[in-house]
Protein backbone atom coordinates (compact mmCIF):
# COMPACT_ATOMS: atom_id res chain seq x y z
CA UNK A 1 0.00 0.00 0.00
CA UNK A 2 1.10 3.30 -1.04
CA UNK A 3 1.90 6.14 1.85
CA UNK A 4 -0.64 9.51 1.61
CA UNK A 5 1.36 10.47 4.40
CA UNK A 6 4.70 10.16 5.69
CA UNK A 7 6.19 12.15 8.35
CA UNK A 8 10.27 11.86 9.65
CA UNK A 9 11.43 13.01 12.92
CA UNK A 10 9.59 16.34 12.48
CA UNK A 11 10.21 18.86 15.36
CA UNK A 12 9.33 22.22 16.02
CA UNK A 13 10.41 24.73 19.07
CA UNK A 14 8.22 27.93 20.14
CA UNK A 15 10.97 30.64 21.46
CA UNK A 16 12.97 27.43 23.70
CA UNK A 17 9.79 25.72 23.91
CA UNK A 18 9.94 22.20 22.28
CA UNK A 19 6.89 21.49 21.09
CA UNK A 20 7.47 18.85 18.92
CA UNK A 21 10.42 16.01 19.07
CA UNK A 22 11.22 13.41 16.35
CA UNK A 23 7.69 12.74 15.36
CA UNK A 24 7.46 10.24 12.55
CA UNK A 25 4.43 8.26 11.04
CA UNK A 26 3.50 7.02 8.04
CA UNK A 27 -0.67 7.36 7.11
CA UNK A 28 -1.77 4.39 4.49
CA UNK A 29 -3.59 5.52 1.30
CA UNK A 30 -7.50 5.17 1.99
CA UNK A 31 -7.04 4.78 5.74
CA UNK A 32 -8.25 6.50 8.78
CA UNK A 33 -5.73 7.58 11.41
CA UNK A 34 -5.91 9.14 14.53
CA UNK A 35 -3.26 11.27 16.31
CA UNK A 36 -4.33 11.19 20.32
CA UNK A 37 -3.00 13.28 22.95
CA UNK A 38 -4.49 15.56 25.49
CA UNK A 39 -4.07 19.68 25.18
CA UNK A 40 -0.53 21.05 24.68
CA UNK A 41 1.10 17.36 22.95
CA UNK A 42 1.56 18.98 19.75
CA UNK A 43 -1.47 17.93 17.72
CA UNK A 44 -2.55 20.90 16.02
CA UNK A 45 0.97 21.71 15.59
CA UNK A 46 1.58 18.50 13.22
CA UNK A 47 -1.49 19.39 11.42
CA UNK A 48 -0.13 22.94 10.82
CA UNK A 49 3.12 21.37 9.94
CA UNK A 50 1.38 18.94 7.44
CA UNK A 51 -1.03 21.46 5.56
CA UNK A 52 1.65 23.64 5.49
CA UNK A 53 0.37 26.71 7.40
CA UNK A 54 3.76 26.28 9.33
CA UNK A 55 7.71 25.57 8.68
CA UNK A 56 8.68 22.47 10.67
CA UNK A 57 12.27 23.08 12.26
CA UNK A 58 13.09 19.59 11.41
CA UNK A 59 12.81 16.42 9.67
CA UNK A 60 10.67 16.19 6.32
CA UNK A 61 7.03 15.11 5.44
CA UNK A 62 5.65 13.92 2.78
CA UNK A 63 1.37 14.28 1.76
CA UNK A 64 0.02 12.59 -1.53
CA UNK A 65 3.48 12.04 -2.88
CA UNK A 66 4.39 15.68 -2.06
CA UNK A 67 7.53 17.32 -0.11
CA UNK A 68 5.57 20.09 2.14
CA UNK A 69 8.42 21.85 2.17
CA UNK A 70 9.58 21.96 -1.31
CA UNK A 71 5.99 21.76 -3.27
CA UNK A 72 3.69 23.11 -0.75
CA UNK A 73 1.66 24.34 -3.70
CA UNK A 74 1.27 20.81 -4.69
CA UNK A 75 0.30 19.77 -1.10
CA UNK A 76 -2.43 22.31 -1.36
CA UNK A 77 -3.58 21.10 -3.80
CA UNK A 78 -4.37 17.64 -2.52
CA UNK A 79 -5.36 18.34 0.92
CA UNK A 80 -7.87 20.33 3.13
CA UNK A 81 -7.99 21.46 6.46
CA UNK A 82 -10.67 21.57 8.45
CA UNK A 83 -9.23 23.64 12.35
CA UNK A 84 -10.68 23.38 15.67
CA UNK A 85 -13.03 26.33 14.95
CA UNK A 86 -15.39 26.67 12.31
CA UNK A 87 -13.80 28.65 9.35
CA UNK A 88 -16.96 29.16 7.43
CA UNK A 89 -17.50 33.30 6.24
CA UNK A 90 -20.39 34.41 8.52
CA UNK A 91 -21.29 37.05 6.50
CA UNK A 92 -22.34 35.09 3.74
CA UNK A 93 -24.84 32.79 3.48
CA UNK A 94 -24.06 28.65 3.38
CA UNK A 95 -24.64 28.30 -0.40
CA UNK A 96 -22.50 31.15 -0.99
CA UNK A 97 -19.59 29.93 1.57
CA UNK A 98 -19.78 26.73 -1.06
CA UNK A 99 -19.66 28.99 -3.98
CA UNK A 100 -16.08 31.01 -2.74
CA UNK A 101 -14.29 27.57 -1.88
CA UNK A 102 -15.64 25.77 -5.46
CA UNK A 103 -14.56 29.02 -7.51
CA UNK A 104 -11.05 29.32 -5.48
CA UNK A 105 -11.00 25.33 -6.16
CA UNK A 106 -11.97 25.52 -9.66
CA UNK A 107 -14.18 22.94 -9.58
CA UNK A 108 -16.04 22.42 -13.02
CA UNK A 109 -19.70 23.30 -12.08
CA UNK A 110 -19.48 24.64 -8.25
CA UNK A 111 -23.22 25.44 -8.41
CA UNK A 112 -24.12 22.23 -9.08
CA UNK A 113 -21.12 21.04 -6.54
CA UNK A 114 -22.51 23.93 -3.47
CA UNK A 115 -26.65 22.68 -3.81
CA UNK A 116 -25.55 18.68 -3.79
CA UNK A 117 -23.66 19.53 -0.49
CA UNK A 118 -26.25 21.27 0.56
CA UNK A 119 -28.66 18.15 0.16
CA UNK A 120 -25.43 15.87 1.52
CA UNK A 121 -25.08 17.70 4.88
CA UNK A 122 -28.74 18.58 5.68
CA UNK A 123 -28.33 22.04 5.13
CA UNK A 124 -31.02 22.85 1.98
CA UNK A 125 -33.37 24.88 4.22
CA UNK A 126 -31.05 26.67 5.43
CA UNK A 127 -28.87 27.30 2.62
CA UNK A 128 -29.68 31.23 1.58
CA UNK A 129 -29.59 32.03 5.05
CA UNK A 130 -26.64 33.97 6.49
CA UNK A 131 -23.81 31.51 8.33
CA UNK A 132 -23.87 33.69 11.35
CA UNK A 133 -27.60 32.91 12.20
CA UNK A 134 -26.50 28.94 11.29
CA UNK A 135 -26.17 26.87 15.21
CA UNK A 136 -23.05 25.18 15.96
CA UNK A 137 -23.61 22.16 14.50
CA UNK A 138 -24.81 23.41 11.39
CA UNK A 139 -21.34 25.71 11.10
CA UNK A 140 -19.36 22.62 11.72
CA UNK A 141 -21.20 20.38 9.01
CA UNK A 142 -20.86 23.64 6.81
CA UNK A 143 -17.46 23.74 7.47
CA UNK A 144 -16.99 20.13 6.74
CA UNK A 145 -19.21 20.38 3.59
CA UNK A 146 -16.88 23.74 2.46
CA UNK A 147 -13.49 20.45 2.69
CA UNK A 148 -14.85 18.25 0.86
CA UNK A 149 -15.31 20.69 -2.42
CA UNK A 150 -12.71 19.44 -5.39
CA UNK A 151 -12.20 16.17 -3.39
CA UNK A 152 -9.51 16.48 -1.84
CA UNK A 153 -6.98 13.07 -1.24
CA UNK A 154 -6.57 13.82 2.11
CA UNK A 155 -8.90 15.68 4.93
CA UNK A 156 -7.35 16.62 8.01
CA UNK A 157 -9.20 17.30 10.87
CA UNK A 158 -8.80 18.67 13.72
CA UNK A 159 -10.47 17.75 16.65
CA UNK A 160 -13.39 17.61 14.77
CA UNK A 161 -16.12 17.02 17.76
CA UNK A 162 -14.64 18.79 20.04
CA UNK A 163 -17.37 20.62 22.04
CA UNK A 164 -20.21 18.96 20.43
CA UNK A 165 -22.98 17.15 22.06
CA UNK A 166 -23.11 13.37 21.59
CA UNK A 167 -26.36 13.72 19.03
CA UNK A 168 -23.74 15.95 16.76
CA UNK A 169 -20.65 14.12 17.61
CA UNK A 170 -22.22 10.83 16.31
CA UNK A 171 -23.50 12.38 13.08
CA UNK A 172 -19.59 13.40 12.77
CA UNK A 173 -18.65 10.01 13.23
CA UNK A 174 -20.87 9.16 10.75
CA UNK A 175 -19.34 11.34 8.10
CA UNK A 176 -15.89 10.72 8.37
CA UNK A 177 -16.90 7.17 8.33
CA UNK A 178 -18.76 7.40 4.94
CA UNK A 179 -15.28 9.55 3.67
CA UNK A 180 -13.41 7.02 4.48
CA UNK A 181 -15.32 4.45 2.47
CA UNK A 182 -15.34 6.45 -0.04
CA UNK A 183 -11.70 6.20 -0.76
CA UNK A 184 -10.47 9.69 1.04
CA UNK A 185 -7.46 9.31 3.33
CA UNK A 186 -8.19 11.09 6.81
CA UNK A 187 -5.72 12.27 9.38
CA UNK A 188 -7.83 13.34 12.86
CA UNK A 189 -6.91 14.50 16.35
CA UNK A 190 -8.68 13.97 19.12
CA UNK A 191 -7.75 14.06 22.72
CA UNK A 192 -10.94 11.01 22.99
CA UNK A 193 -9.62 7.97 23.26
CA UNK A 194 -13.35 6.37 22.13
CA UNK A 195 -13.12 8.53 19.84
CA UNK A 196 -10.22 6.86 17.89
CA UNK A 197 -11.19 3.38 18.76
CA UNK A 198 -14.18 4.34 16.95
CA UNK A 199 -12.89 5.94 13.82
CA UNK A 200 -9.23 5.37 13.20
CA UNK A 201 -7.48 2.40 11.55
CA UNK A 202 -4.40 3.28 12.90
CA UNK A 203 -3.61 5.42 16.45
CA UNK A 204 -0.32 7.41 17.34
CA UNK A 205 -0.07 8.48 20.51
CA UNK A 206 1.34 11.87 20.88
CA UNK A 207 2.80 13.03 24.52
CA UNK A 208 4.44 15.85 25.28
CA UNK A 209 5.59 16.49 21.55
CA UNK A 210 6.61 12.73 20.79
CA UNK A 211 4.75 9.36 19.81
CA UNK A 212 5.35 7.55 22.43
CA UNK A 213 2.70 4.39 20.88
CA UNK A 214 1.26 3.44 17.92
CA UNK A 215 -0.87 1.12 16.13
CA UNK A 216 -4.44 -0.28 15.76
CA UNK A 217 -6.44 0.01 18.87
CA UNK A 218 -6.07 -3.34 19.94
CA UNK A 219 -2.90 -3.57 19.62
CA UNK A 220 -2.53 -0.67 21.86
CA UNK A 221 -5.56 -2.66 24.15
CA UNK A 222 -2.40 -5.37 24.63
CA UNK A 223 -0.48 -2.62 25.72
CA UNK A 224 -2.12 -3.07 28.78
CA UNK A 225 -1.60 -6.74 30.53
CA UNK A 226 -4.98 -8.58 31.70
CA UNK A 227 -7.86 -6.73 32.21
CA UNK A 228 -9.53 -5.67 35.70
CA UNK A 229 -11.89 -7.78 37.81
CA UNK A 230 -14.63 -6.02 39.53
CA UNK A 231 -16.44 -7.61 42.20
CA UNK A 232 -20.11 -5.87 43.98
CA UNK A 233 -20.98 -6.32 47.58
CA UNK A 234 -23.96 -6.39 49.58
CA UNK A 235 -22.58 -3.11 51.39
CA UNK A 236 -19.06 -1.30 52.36
CA UNK A 237 -18.11 -3.70 55.19
CA UNK A 238 -18.43 -6.85 53.08
CA UNK A 239 -16.46 -5.11 50.46
CA UNK A 240 -13.79 -3.63 53.49
CA UNK A 241 -13.53 -7.49 54.91
CA UNK A 242 -13.09 -8.90 51.06
CA UNK A 243 -10.55 -6.16 50.89
CA UNK A 244 -8.44 -7.33 53.88
CA UNK A 245 -8.63 -10.88 52.65
CA UNK A 246 -7.29 -10.26 48.53
CA UNK A 247 -5.48 -7.09 49.78
CA UNK A 248 -2.74 -9.56 50.68
CA UNK A 249 -1.82 -10.86 47.55
CA UNK A 250 -3.40 -8.00 45.23
CA UNK A 251 -1.78 -4.64 46.01
CA UNK A 252 -3.99 -3.35 43.36
CA UNK A 253 -7.48 -3.78 45.25
CA UNK A 254 -9.19 -0.36 45.05
CA UNK A 255 -12.40 0.66 46.84
CA UNK A 256 -15.24 2.50 45.77
CA UNK A 257 -18.68 2.85 47.51
CA UNK A 258 -19.67 -1.25 47.40
CA UNK A 259 -17.44 -2.42 44.45
CA UNK A 260 -14.09 -3.83 44.12
CA UNK A 261 -11.81 -3.40 40.94
CA UNK A 262 -8.40 -5.66 40.73
CA UNK A 263 -5.92 -5.61 38.40
CA UNK A 264 -5.08 -8.84 37.23
CA UNK A 265 -2.72 -10.16 35.24
CA UNK A 266 -5.40 -11.84 33.35
CA UNK A 267 -4.49 -15.53 34.26
CA UNK A 268 -6.72 -18.10 35.14
CA UNK A 269 -4.60 -19.16 38.33
CA UNK A 270 -5.14 -15.41 39.36
CA UNK A 271 -8.40 -14.98 38.73
CA UNK A 272 -9.17 -18.21 40.52
CA UNK A 273 -7.00 -17.01 43.49
CA UNK A 274 -9.74 -14.39 43.67
CA UNK A 275 -12.48 -16.61 44.14
CA UNK A 276 -10.72 -19.22 46.64
CA UNK A 277 -9.82 -16.39 48.41
CA UNK A 278 -13.37 -15.21 48.91
CA UNK A 279 -14.82 -18.61 48.98
CA UNK A 280 -12.37 -19.43 52.09
CA UNK A 281 -13.41 -16.19 53.97
CA UNK A 282 -17.21 -17.13 53.48
CA UNK A 283 -17.72 -13.69 51.54
CA UNK A 284 -20.74 -14.10 48.84
CA UNK A 285 -20.04 -10.99 45.66
CA UNK A 286 -23.17 -9.93 44.62
CA UNK A 287 -21.45 -9.21 40.87
CA UNK A 288 -18.63 -9.69 39.52
CA UNK A 289 -17.48 -8.79 35.59
CA UNK A 290 -14.28 -8.93 34.08
CA UNK A 291 -13.11 -5.44 32.55
CA UNK A 292 -11.30 -5.69 29.32
CA UNK A 293 -8.77 -2.61 29.06
CA UNK A 294 -10.05 0.54 27.29
CA UNK A 295 -7.92 2.71 25.82
CA UNK A 296 -8.23 4.65 28.50
CA UNK A 297 -5.88 2.67 30.32
CA UNK A 298 -3.60 2.30 27.88
CA UNK A 299 -2.98 6.29 27.55
CA UNK A 300 -2.98 6.17 31.30
CA UNK A 301 -0.74 3.99 31.14
CA UNK A 302 2.08 4.80 28.44
CA UNK A 303 1.59 8.65 29.53
CA UNK A 304 2.37 7.40 32.89
CA UNK A 305 -0.13 10.29 34.22
CA UNK A 306 -1.82 8.01 37.17
CA UNK A 307 -4.50 6.32 37.41
CA UNK A 308 -6.73 9.44 39.02
CA UNK A 309 -10.00 9.10 40.69
CA UNK A 310 -10.71 5.61 39.14
CA UNK B 1 -1.31 34.38 -13.84
CA UNK B 2 -4.45 34.20 -15.06
CA UNK B 3 -5.47 31.99 -12.54
CA UNK B 4 -4.40 34.05 -9.95
CA UNK B 5 -6.22 37.36 -11.37
CA UNK B 6 -9.45 34.91 -11.22
CA UNK B 7 -8.82 34.26 -7.79
CA UNK B 8 -7.68 37.57 -6.59
CA UNK B 9 -11.56 38.76 -8.52
CA UNK B 10 -13.10 36.17 -6.81
CA UNK B 11 -12.19 37.15 -3.49
CA UNK B 12 -12.46 40.68 -3.93
CA UNK B 13 -15.93 40.24 -4.76
CA UNK B 14 -16.51 37.67 -1.21
CA UNK B 15 -15.09 41.29 0.12
CA UNK B 16 -17.29 43.84 -1.83
CA UNK B 17 -20.36 41.68 -0.17
CA UNK B 18 -19.31 42.18 3.27
CA UNK B 19 -19.01 46.37 2.72
CA UNK B 20 -22.60 46.10 1.18
CA UNK B 21 -24.30 43.91 3.57
CA UNK B 22 -23.00 45.96 6.56
CA UNK B 23 -24.53 49.33 5.48
CA UNK B 24 -23.74 50.29 9.57
CA UNK B 25 -19.79 50.43 8.42
CA UNK B 26 -20.82 52.59 4.68
CA UNK B 27 -22.59 54.82 6.61
CA UNK B 28 -20.16 55.20 9.53
CA UNK B 29 -17.01 55.99 7.01
CA UNK B 30 -19.29 58.81 5.16
CA UNK B 31 -20.88 60.19 8.29
CA UNK B 32 -17.22 61.33 9.61
CA UNK B 33 -16.00 63.10 6.44
CA UNK B 34 -18.96 64.60 5.45
CA UNK B 35 -19.96 65.72 9.07
CA UNK B 36 -16.62 66.77 9.59
CA UNK B 37 -16.56 69.15 6.28
CA UNK B 38 -20.14 70.89 7.17
CA UNK B 39 -18.69 71.63 10.76
CA UNK B 40 -15.71 72.77 8.92
CA UNK B 41 -17.53 75.03 6.17
CA UNK B 42 -20.71 76.27 8.44
CA UNK B 43 -19.17 76.34 11.99
CA UNK B 44 -15.58 77.63 11.74
CA UNK B 45 -15.65 78.23 7.67
CA UNK B 46 -16.56 81.85 8.36
CA UNK B 47 -13.01 82.63 10.24
CA UNK B 48 -11.05 80.26 8.90
CA UNK B 49 -12.17 80.82 5.39
CA UNK B 50 -10.64 84.03 5.73
CA UNK B 51 -6.89 83.02 5.72
CA UNK B 52 -6.80 80.94 2.12
CA UNK B 53 -6.76 83.97 0.46
CA UNK B 54 -8.59 83.93 -3.32
CA UNK B 55 -9.18 80.10 -2.79
CA UNK B 56 -13.28 79.71 -0.87
CA UNK B 57 -12.80 77.87 1.84
CA UNK B 58 -14.90 74.96 0.45
CA UNK B 59 -12.61 74.39 -2.34
CA UNK B 60 -9.81 74.69 0.34
CA UNK B 61 -10.78 71.91 2.17
CA UNK B 62 -12.35 69.33 0.03
CA UNK B 63 -9.11 67.59 -0.79
CA UNK B 64 -8.15 67.39 2.78
CA UNK B 65 -12.23 65.47 3.24
CA UNK B 66 -11.37 62.97 0.62
CA UNK B 67 -8.18 61.96 2.10
CA UNK B 68 -10.01 61.69 5.31
CA UNK B 69 -12.81 59.69 3.58
CA UNK B 70 -10.03 57.22 2.31
CA UNK B 71 -8.18 56.89 5.83
CA UNK B 72 -11.79 56.15 7.79
CA UNK B 73 -11.98 53.47 4.60
CA UNK B 74 -8.93 51.61 5.54
CA UNK B 75 -9.48 51.62 8.87
CA UNK B 76 -12.23 49.06 8.59
CA UNK B 77 -10.45 47.31 5.18
CA UNK B 78 -7.92 46.51 8.66
CA UNK B 79 -10.65 45.36 10.68
CA UNK B 80 -12.12 42.93 7.71
CA UNK B 81 -9.07 41.41 7.02
CA UNK B 82 -8.08 40.65 10.89
CA UNK B 83 -11.89 39.18 11.22
CA UNK B 84 -10.81 36.61 8.41
CA UNK B 85 -7.28 36.29 10.66
CA UNK B 86 -9.19 35.58 13.48
CA UNK B 87 -12.03 33.57 12.06
CA UNK B 88 -9.57 31.21 10.77
CA UNK B 89 -10.96 31.79 7.33
CA UNK B 90 -7.26 32.53 6.07
CA UNK B 91 -5.89 30.14 7.43
CA UNK B 92 -8.67 27.95 5.16
CA UNK B 93 -7.26 29.72 2.24
CA UNK B 94 -3.99 29.35 2.86
CA UNK B 95 -4.23 25.73 2.96
CA UNK B 96 -5.59 25.93 -0.78
CA UNK B 97 -4.11 26.07 -3.98
CA UNK B 98 -4.40 29.75 -3.53
CA UNK B 99 -1.92 32.43 -4.50
CA UNK B 100 -0.80 35.01 -1.12
CA UNK B 101 -1.09 37.56 -3.72
CA UNK B 102 -4.98 36.78 -4.68
CA UNK B 103 -5.74 36.48 -0.64
CA UNK B 104 -4.54 39.95 -0.20
CA UNK B 105 -4.87 41.12 -3.27
CA UNK B 106 -8.73 40.61 -2.99
CA UNK B 107 -8.90 42.82 0.04
CA UNK B 108 -6.74 45.48 -1.65
CA UNK B 109 -9.06 45.52 -5.04
CA UNK B 110 -12.32 45.58 -2.88
CA UNK B 111 -11.01 48.53 -0.03
CA UNK B 112 -9.46 50.46 -3.32
CA UNK B 113 -13.08 49.99 -5.19
CA UNK B 114 -15.22 51.00 -2.06
CA UNK B 115 -12.89 54.02 -1.04
CA UNK B 116 -13.07 55.31 -4.94
CA UNK B 117 -17.38 55.19 -4.55
CA UNK B 118 -17.23 56.74 -0.53
CA UNK B 119 -14.53 59.73 -2.24
CA UNK B 120 -17.10 60.18 -5.31
CA UNK B 121 -20.05 60.74 -3.07
CA UNK B 122 -18.23 63.19 -0.65
CA UNK B 123 -17.28 64.61 -3.49
CA UNK B 124 -20.92 65.45 -4.56
CA UNK B 125 -22.01 66.37 -1.41
CA UNK B 126 -19.33 68.97 -1.41
CA UNK B 127 -20.52 70.19 -4.98
CA UNK B 128 -23.90 70.38 -3.50
CA UNK B 129 -22.78 72.60 -1.01
CA UNK B 130 -21.02 75.06 -2.97
CA UNK B 131 -17.31 72.98 -3.94
CA UNK B 132 -16.44 74.68 -7.45
CA UNK B 133 -13.44 73.47 -9.73
CA UNK B 134 -11.66 74.95 -12.32
CA UNK B 135 -9.87 71.96 -13.63
CA UNK B 136 -10.39 70.57 -16.95
CA UNK B 137 -10.61 66.38 -17.81
CA UNK B 138 -6.91 66.73 -17.66
CA UNK B 139 -6.83 67.92 -13.89
CA UNK B 140 -9.74 65.78 -13.28
CA UNK B 141 -8.22 62.58 -14.55
CA UNK B 142 -4.67 63.42 -12.96
CA UNK B 143 -6.62 63.89 -9.23
CA UNK B 144 -8.35 60.56 -9.83
CA UNK B 145 -5.03 58.89 -10.29
CA UNK B 146 -3.03 60.26 -7.52
CA UNK B 147 -6.58 59.41 -5.08
CA UNK B 148 -6.15 56.37 -6.86
CA UNK B 149 -2.38 55.52 -6.07
CA UNK B 150 -3.21 57.11 -2.57
CA UNK B 151 -5.69 54.71 -1.80
CA UNK B 152 -3.93 51.88 -3.02
CA UNK B 153 -0.54 52.78 -0.70
CA UNK B 154 -2.83 53.61 1.98
CA UNK B 155 -4.58 50.05 1.50
CA UNK B 156 -2.20 48.25 2.00
CA UNK B 157 -0.63 49.68 4.75
CA UNK B 158 -4.02 48.81 6.25
CA UNK B 159 -3.24 45.51 5.12
CA UNK B 160 -0.24 45.09 7.04
CA UNK B 161 -2.02 46.16 10.27
CA UNK B 162 -4.58 43.65 9.90
CA UNK B 163 -2.33 41.00 9.67
CA UNK B 164 -0.28 42.24 12.62
CA UNK B 165 -3.51 43.40 15.42
CA UNK B 166 -3.83 40.66 17.67
CA UNK B 167 -7.51 41.84 18.39
CA UNK B 168 -10.00 43.50 15.74
CA UNK B 169 -10.47 46.40 18.22
CA UNK B 170 -6.53 46.89 17.58
CA UNK B 171 -6.64 46.52 13.86
CA UNK B 172 -7.80 50.13 12.80
CA UNK B 173 -5.80 52.20 15.43
CA UNK B 174 -2.95 53.27 12.84
CA UNK B 175 -5.39 55.31 11.18
CA UNK B 176 -5.56 57.53 14.25
CA UNK B 177 -2.10 58.74 13.36
CA UNK B 178 -2.80 59.18 9.71
CA UNK B 179 -5.78 60.94 10.86
CA UNK B 180 -3.66 63.11 13.11
CA UNK B 181 -1.04 63.80 10.23
CA UNK B 182 -4.26 65.41 8.54
CA UNK B 183 -4.99 67.38 11.19
CA UNK B 184 -1.15 68.49 11.79
CA UNK B 185 -1.27 69.74 7.74
CA UNK B 186 -2.33 72.71 5.52
CA UNK B 187 -5.83 70.60 5.11
CA UNK B 188 -7.78 72.62 7.13
CA UNK B 189 -5.87 76.17 7.32
CA UNK B 190 -2.59 77.22 6.00
CA UNK B 191 0.72 76.48 7.81
CA UNK B 192 1.28 80.27 8.44
CA UNK B 193 -0.83 80.21 11.29
CA UNK B 194 0.82 77.42 13.37
CA UNK B 195 3.65 77.62 15.81
CA UNK B 196 7.01 77.66 13.86
CA UNK B 197 7.72 74.36 15.38
CA UNK B 198 4.45 73.02 14.24
CA UNK B 199 4.65 74.54 10.82
CA UNK B 200 8.02 72.97 10.30
CA UNK B 201 6.72 69.79 11.02
CA UNK B 202 3.47 70.35 8.90
CA UNK B 203 5.62 71.70 5.63
CA UNK B 204 7.41 68.53 5.63
CA UNK B 205 5.58 65.36 6.36
CA UNK B 206 4.28 63.22 4.25
CA UNK B 207 0.65 64.22 3.55
CA UNK B 208 0.97 67.54 2.99
CA UNK B 209 2.41 67.84 -0.74
CA UNK B 210 -0.40 65.03 -1.72
CA UNK B 211 -3.49 67.01 -0.21
CA UNK B 212 -1.65 70.11 -1.69
CA UNK B 213 -1.23 68.74 -4.88
CA UNK B 214 -4.61 67.63 -4.73
CA UNK B 215 -6.01 70.81 -4.00
CA UNK B 216 -3.47 72.36 -6.88
CA UNK B 217 -5.16 70.12 -9.41
CA UNK B 218 -9.09 70.81 -8.33
CA UNK B 219 -8.68 74.51 -7.68
CA UNK B 220 -6.79 75.02 -11.68
CA UNK B 221 -6.13 71.57 -12.90
CA UNK B 222 -2.18 72.01 -12.54
CA UNK B 223 -0.36 70.24 -10.48
CA UNK B 224 1.40 72.37 -8.04
CA UNK B 225 4.93 72.27 -7.32
CA UNK B 226 4.77 69.42 -4.92
CA UNK B 227 3.49 66.77 -7.38
CA UNK B 228 6.56 65.31 -7.85
CA UNK B 229 7.03 64.62 -3.66
CA UNK B 230 4.01 63.56 -3.51
CA UNK B 231 4.10 60.97 -5.82
CA UNK B 232 7.25 59.88 -4.63
CA UNK B 233 5.84 59.23 -1.24
CA UNK B 234 2.87 57.62 -2.16
CA UNK B 235 5.33 54.90 -4.16
CA UNK B 236 7.67 54.46 -1.30
CA UNK B 237 4.90 53.62 0.97
CA UNK B 238 3.22 51.35 -1.24
CA UNK B 239 6.34 49.36 -2.33
CA UNK B 240 6.99 49.32 1.41
CA UNK B 241 3.79 48.56 2.84
CA UNK B 242 3.14 45.68 0.23
CA UNK B 243 6.60 44.04 0.68
CA UNK B 244 6.09 44.07 4.56
CA UNK B 245 2.64 43.01 4.37
CA UNK B 246 3.19 39.90 2.15
CA UNK B 247 6.72 39.13 4.39
CA UNK B 248 4.36 38.80 7.19
CA UNK B 249 1.34 37.32 5.57
CA UNK B 250 4.49 34.41 4.70
CA UNK B 251 6.31 34.34 7.79
CA UNK B 252 3.53 34.87 9.88
CA UNK B 253 2.05 31.30 11.80
CA UNK B 254 -1.00 32.95 12.15
CA UNK B 255 -2.51 31.24 15.17
CA UNK B 256 -6.79 30.98 15.62
CA UNK B 257 -7.70 32.66 19.28
CA UNK B 258 -9.82 29.35 20.75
Amino acid sequence: MEAAIEAKSLSKSYKHVSVLKDVSFSVQKGTVFALLGSNGAGKTTTINILTTLIKADGGTATVAGYDIAARPHKVRNEISLTGQFAAVDNRLTGRENLLLIGDLRHVADSARTAADLLVRFGLEEAADRSASTFSGGMRRRLDIAMSLIGSPAVIFLDEPTTGFDPEARNEMWRTIHKLAQGGTTVFLTTQHLEEADELADHIAVLHQGRIVASGTASELKKLVPGGLIELTFHDEETRDAAAKVLGKSYAHAEGEGATLTITTDGTVAQVAGIFAGLENARIEPTEFSQKVATLDDVFLKITDTGRGDE
Amino acid sequence: MMRTLGDTWTLAKRSLRHITRSPDTVITVLLMPIALMLLFVYVWGGSLGQQTGSVSYIDFIVPGIVVMTVISGISYAAIRLNMDVQSGIINRFRTMPVAPSSILGGQATSSTLSNLFSSLLVLLVAFAIGFRSQAGVAGWLLFAGILLLFTLATTWLAIFFGLLAKTTEGAGAFSYVLILLIFISPSFVPTNSMTPLLRGFAENQPMTPVVETMRSLLVDGTAGPKAWTAIAWILGLLVVSYLLSVALYKRKAIVVNA
